[in-house]
C-alpha cells in the first residue's frame, strides 16, 4: 500500500498537478473579471437589440454577427498583436492595459461573451408572453419598473441553462489566452511539456483541473436554476 | 498601419497564399466534420444500446472532451499522438519512428472535439423519432439494416440538420486552433504574413473577414438544406 502511494507521489502527473495548480488563480482571475462584466453588458446589449431604435438594434446585431462569425483566437490576436502595432494606441493611455497579456485576454473574452450572451438574453426577452408585460402596464408600472420586476427576472431564469452552457464555454476559452504568453493553466502545462518532454502527463494534469473547474460551474448553474425556478421544483 | 496592397495575388503579395490557406481550413473542417459525424454515430450507438459498459465509455468520452478546453485536446493529440501510434505499432512489431503529418493530426484532433457536439445533436434527434415507427417497420418485416437506412436515418437527418449546422460553425471556428500545430491554415497564414510584413492588423483583419465569409456562406447552405429536407412539413 505504501509502495503504491509512493509510486503515485513520484508519478509525473502527480507532480505536474501541483505545478499546474499554480496557474489556477490566473485562470480564475480572467473569469472573475470577464464573466460579471460580460453578464451586465450582455443584458444591456440584449435590451438594445430588442429596442425599437433601429440604429441601435442594427449596430448591435452586426456586432453580434461579426463576433459570432469569427474564432475567439482571431479576436485575441487582433487585440494583443493587432492593436499593439498601432502607433497612436501605443502612445495613448490604452497602452497601460493593452501591453499586458492579461488585460488583452480579459478584453477579448468579455467582447466574445457579450456577443453570445446578448443573443441568449434576447431569446429570453422575446419569449416573454405579451400578457405578462400588459398586466404590468395595467398596474401602472413604468418602463424601468417593468424591466426590473417582470422582464429581466423572467428572461434570466428562462435562459439559465443556455447561459450556463456559455459560462462553461468561457471557462474553456480562457485556455486560449495562454497563446499570448499569459501563464495560466494551459500555458504552464505547455511549459512543463517543453521541460520534461512528457506531453501526455502535463496535459492530463491540466485537463483534470479544467474538468474540476467546469464541474463547479455546472453545480453553480444548477443551484441558480433551483433557486430561481421555485415553481419547477419537484418536491416543495 | 494598414498594408492591404500586400494582399494581391502573385509573388508581390499574399493573396494566393491566403487562398490556399482558406482551402486548407475548409479541407480540415470538412474532413474533421465527416470523421466527427462518423465517431458521433458510434458514440450515440454506444449510448442507446442497452449495455452499461459501452454507455459508460461513451458518456465518459463526451463529458471529458466537452469539459476540457479544445486547445488542450489539440496539444494532447499533437504532442502525444505520435507516442500512442508508435506504441501501437510496437505491438505489431514495427519499431521505426513514425511521424503523422500535420493534416492527419489536425483532422483527428478537431474530429474528436466535433464528435462530442454532434453526438448530442444526433442523440436528441434519434430520441425525437417515435418508437411506433420502428415498431411499425419491424412489423413490416424490415431487417435492422433497412430500418436504419430507410426509417431512422432520413428522419434523424431532418431533425438534426439545424443542430449539425451549429456544430459545423463551431468546427469551422475550432480549426483556427490548429494553427498551433504549424498547419498552414488561415490563422497560421495571417501570423506568418504579419511577421514578414510587420503589419499584424492587416492580416488579422483579413483572417477575420475570411472566417466571416466562410461562416456566413455555410450558414446559407445549411438554411437551404433545411428547407430541402423539411419538404412537406409545415413548421
Amino acid at each position: 500500500m505504501i509502495e503504491f502511494l509512493n509510486s503515485i507521489q513520484n508519478s509525473l502527473i502527480y507532480k505536474n498537478f501541483f505545478l499546474v495548480i499554480s496557474g489556477l488563480d490566473n485562470t480564475i482571475l480572467l473569469l472573475l473579471i470577464s464573466l460579471p462584466v460580460g453578464f451586465v453588458l450582455a443584458l444591456l446589449f440584449a435590451l438594445g437589440r430588442v429596442s425599437k431604435i433601429a440604429l441601435l438594434s442594427r449596430t448591435i446585431a452586426s456586432y453580434i454577427f461579426v463576433i459570432r462569425g469569427t474564432p475567439l483566437l482571431v479576436q485575441i490576436y487582433l487585440i494583443y498583436f493587432g492593436l499593439g502595432s498601432v502607433k497612436f494606441i501605443r502612445e495613448s493611455f490604452l497602452w497601460y492595459a493593452l501591453k499586458e497579456p492579461f488585460w488583452c485576454g480579459v478584453i477579448a473574452l468579455t467582447i466574445n461573451t457579450v456577443a453570445y450572451g446578448a443573443e441568449i438574453f434576447r431569446g429570453g426577452i422575446q419569449s416573454i408572453e405579451k400578457s405578462q408585460v400588459e398586466s404590468g402596464l395595467s398596474l401602472g408600472f413604468g418602463k424601468f419598473l417593468l424591466l426590473r420586476k417582470i422582464i429581466l427576472p423572467i428572461a434570466i431564469r428562462k435562459v439559465l441553462p443556455s447561459y450556463g452552457n456559455e459560462l462553461i464555454l468561457m471557462v474553456k476559452a480562457t485556455s486560449l489566452v495562454s497563446l499570448t504568453t499569459y501563464m495560466e493553466m494551459t500555458g504552464i502545462a505547455r511549459k512543463i511539456m517543453a521541460k520534461t518532454f512528457a506531453p501526455v502527463e502535463a496535459f492530463i494534469a491540466a485537463g483534470i483541473l479544467y474538468l474540476f473547474l467546469n464541474f463547479l460551474m455546472v453545480q453553480f448553474v444548477k443551484y441558480l436554476e433551483w433557486k430561481y425556478n421555485p415553481h419547477l421544483r419537484l418536491n416543495n | 498601419m494598414f498594408k492591404f496592397d500586400k494582399l494581391v495575388f502573385g509573388d508581390a503579395g499574399w493573396g494566393d497564399e491566403f487562398l490556399i490557406a482558406t482551402l486548407m481550413t475548409l479541407l480540415v473542417s470538412i474532413l474533421s466534420m465527416g470523421l466527427g459525424l462518423f465517431l458521433a454515430i458510434i458514440t450515440v450507438w454506444a449510448k442507446i444500446i442497452q449495455n452499461r459498459i459501452t454507455r459508460f465509455i461513451s458518456n465518459f468520452y463526451t463529458t471529458v472532451i466537452r469539459g476540457v478546453p479544445e486547445l488542450l485536446v489539440i496539444y494532447l493529440i499533437f504532442f502525444g499522438g505520435n507516442t500512442v501510434v508508435m506504441s501501437i505499432a510496437k505491438v505489431f512489431g514495427y519499431n521505426k519512428y513514425i511521424e503523422l503529418n500535420a493534416l492527419t493530426i489536425a483532422t483527428i484532433a478537431i474530429a474528436v472535439i466535433s464528435a462530442t457536439y454532434s453526438s448530442e445533436v444526433l442523440r436528441a434527434s434519434y430520441l425525437a423519432i417515435s418508437k411506433g415507427q420502428i415498431e411499425a417497420a419491424r412489423a413490416l418485416g424490415m431487417n435492422k439494416f433497412s430500418i436504419f437506412f430507410k426509417v431512422i436515418s432520413p428522419q434523424v437527418i431532418r431533425h438534426a440538420l439545424p443542430g449539425i449546422g451549429n456544430v459545423w460553425q463551431i468546427t469551422l471556428k475550432d480549426t483556427s486552433l490548429i494553427s498551433v500545430t504549424g498547419l498552414v491554415e488561415i490563422m497560421r497564414q495571417s501570423r506568418i504574413s504579419s511577421n514578414v510584413e510587420h503589419s499584424p492588423l492587416t492580416f488579422l483583419i483579413t483572417a477575420a473577414i475570411l472566417y466571416l465569409c466562410l461562416t456566413t456562406i455555410s450558414g446559407r447552405v445549411f438554411k437551404t438544406l433545411e428547407v430541402n429536407y423539411s419538404k412537406g412539413f409545415t413548421t
